[in-house]
């Protein structure tokens, strides 16, 4: 993408018939596809959290068995987060006397970056990525697990006791759950044998038996466990102590109000739909729908390994990557649904009972599912997908091992018989680091 | 010309993320209140991960917010906060703790700066990519690697049972994690109630 810029850019200049040294221009390339994956990226934050607490509303009053909003913006009320946008712009930005000003202030902001931060790494489809990272998985656990960094600031910053106890709750909640999380994520990752998002989900392409969600039976019980503790990361009901507004009146942010007070929500719902997208890539196939209409068994549009090499441009190639997007977006958003379905159905869980739920049961869970799976693995037991017709079975039970090129200034780890390794073997991964945006 | 010296994107982003990582640091050392320091800390231990990453130690630098941006400042702040005895807490530092810190860290400083550039591979921004083997390294650094398990700078060396020796660093790197961990659980320690409150039976 920087490239096409920069080569823009040259071929406006040729036209006009300027002869300039590309040193003159050729940082504007780079810094345009950034700005543009930066702006897109906050869009899917800013708009997904316009969106999601419209959904909210309805969902909490369809299960309450009321109308939810009806007035703003027509019938269905699509215009009332827009409306609560204008009022909390409106209201008085306070900050308590007892209160640390500096840390009150940035605290929001440190949350909403943590949240923001995670979508870096996160592919919408093969190649749609902000930065091809190689850990990306890892990378998205870390940064789930820092805004709760934010949430501590804002508890210890307000001087408020209830803020206090709020930001405590959440930092033991979050330290805990990511153990049961961490190991959640480690069974998709030892199934493919990488912690790079973008050959996992395309590990898991063809027919919908090749998630990894149907891999085993160990693999489909660690999906809820994961799912259990995605919600309870995040922060959302029934896990929700850190608000808990029938003990704590408001929780981390009692003090806060106006636009500061609305980062939170931003970076709640920010963070809600990347687990929720996590969970779709990791689990239920990413940007490959249930049916491959646009893989090499039928239409044969998505982009081909030879062209991910080159970064050539097909517009088949582009609406399979659209429709792919949009498979990973509806995956993401059924994920969020269930968790506001989940928060209007079950009652607030007491602390102790949050901290049983996450060592007494999703530990071990964790635990005997990440041994199921890998026994299941070595033994390479049978899985739904062996049932497929061949030709739509995808390859995660095909040899996906990460070999990287061996080139010979450098002896690989087995150097006795340098006839059986594999000559140059060009592997996903190494093309997938090549591409940048 | 000058605009092109300007816009090197790697020493742009290192210079970058160096001077975040500094004067942080130096905001913590400065810093009287404790949760400031600790909140500085953040910013400059994920600075110092900014630079994992742009040297292509993609695994450490995620290791890097894992564990240090994560991990042990949830843990720091616990301590302070749970065992501060007043509202804010703030330090006041001694003449004497000034000198006896100052030479401390410049000795260390001293010593890093040598070691720092006793490689000369280090010093040039990009290493020849196709020396490379690890599939997450075809655009690392000569220290990225260096950081995450291969020094480019010892490939050279005939004795194969002395190479395997020379695989890199991410065994320091863990120890002193473990390292940091004992300081903080000892801090946390060494900071806890003292007075011991009878229990009602």
């Amino acid at each position: 993408m920087a490239d096409f810029f920069n080569n823009q850019i040259q071929g406006t200049l040729d036209w006009l018939g300027f002869s300039l040294s590309p040193a003159w221009y050729d940082w504007i390339g780079p810094l345009t596809a950034a700005l543009i994956a930066c702006a897109l990226l906050l869009n899917v934050v800013a708009v997904g959290a316009l969106a999601f607490i419209w959904l909210e509303r309805k969902v909490s009053g369809r299960i309450q068995d009321r109308l939810g909003p009806t007035r703003v913006g027509g019938k269905f009320g699509w215009l009332q987060t827009l409306a609560d946008g204008m009022k909390l712009i409106t209201k008085e930005d306070l900050t308590p006397a007892a209160a640390d000003h500096f840390l009150f202030k940035l605290a929001p902001y440190v949350s909403f970056a943590a949240s923001f931060s995670g979508y870096l790494a996160l592919p919408f489809a093969v190649g749609w990525v902000g930065q091809e990272l190689n850990i990306s998985v890892f990378f998205i656990i870390a940064i789930v697990g820092l805004e709760v960094f934010g949430v501590i600031l804002a508890g210890y910053a307000s001087g408020s006791k209830w803020s206090l106890f709020g930001g405590m709750r959440e930092a033991a909640q979050v330290v805990s759950y990511e153990v049961p999380m961490g190991l959640c994520v480690l069974v998709p990752v030892v199934i493919c044998g990488t912690m790079n998002l973008t050959a996992i989900g395309e590990m898991q392409r063809g027919l919908f038996t090749n998630w990894l969600v149907f891999h085993d039976p160990f693999s489909f019980c660690v999906f809820w466990v994961y799912f259990t503790c995605a919600t309870a990361s995040v922060n959302r009901a029934p896990f929700d102590l850190a608000e808990a507004e029938s003990e704590l009146v408001a929780g981390f942010h009692t003090e806060y109000s106006g636009l500061r007070w609305s980062f939170f929500f931003m970076a709640e719902y920010g963070s809600m739909f990347l687990v929720s997208a996590l969970a779709a890539i990791l689990f239920f196939g990413g940007w490959n729908g249930p049916i491959p209409v646009f893989g090499p068994e039928a239409l044969n549009w998505v982009y081909s390994q030879s062209d991910l090499v080159t970064g050539a441009f097909r517009i088949t190639g582009y609406i399979a990557n659209l429709a792919g997007c949009t498979n990973l977006i509806l995956k993401a958003c059924v994920g969020v649904t269930v968790m506001m379905w989940v928060r209007w159905t079950l009652p607030r869980l007491r602390i102790d009972q949050v901290m049983a739920t996450c060592l007494k049961y999703c530990v071990p869970l964790g635990a005997v599912c990440f041994v199921g799976v890998v026994v299941w693995q070595l033994a390479d037991l049978p899985s739904p997908n062996d049932l497929a017709p061949p030709v739509h079975r995808g390859a995660v039970r095909e040899n996906w091992v990460l070999k990287a090129a061996t080139p010979p200034g450098l002896v690989p780890p087995k150097v006795d018989a340098p006839d059986a390794a594999p000559k140059a073997e060009v592997t996903q991964a190494s093309v997938l680091s090549g591409r940048d945006l | 010309m000058i605009l092109q010296a300007a816009i090197n994107w790697q020493s742009f982003y290192f210079l970058l993320f160096a001077f975040v990582a500094c004067g942080f640091a130096l905001a913590v050392v400065f810093s009287n209140n404790i949760v400031h320091m600790a909140f500085f800390l953040t910013l400059s231990l994920g600075a110092i991960a900014g630079l994992f990453f742009l040297a292509g130690a993609e695994f450490v630098g995620a290791m890097q917010f894992m564990i240090y941006v994560g991990g042990t400042l949830v843990l720091l702040i616990f301590g302070v906060m749970l065992t501060a005895q007043s509202k804010f807490v703030s330090m006041k530092t001694a003449a004497g703790e000034w000198v006896l810190g100052a030479i401390l860290g410049g000795a260390l400083f001293v010593l890093l700066i040598r070691a720092g550039f006793a490689v000369p591979e280090w010093n040039t921004p990009r290493s020849d990519a196709a020396s490379l083997v690890a599939a997450d390294a075809q655009h690392a650094t000569a220290i990225g690697g260096a950081v995450t398990g291969y020094r480019v700078d010892r490939l050279s060396e005939e004795n194969p049972v002395l190479r395997n020796g020379m695989s890199g660093y991410l065994l320091p790197f863990e120890i002193v994690s473990i390292h940091l961990l004992v300081v903080l659980i000892g801090a946390s320690y060494l900071a806890r109630t003292k007075k011991r409150v009878k229990v009602a039976v």
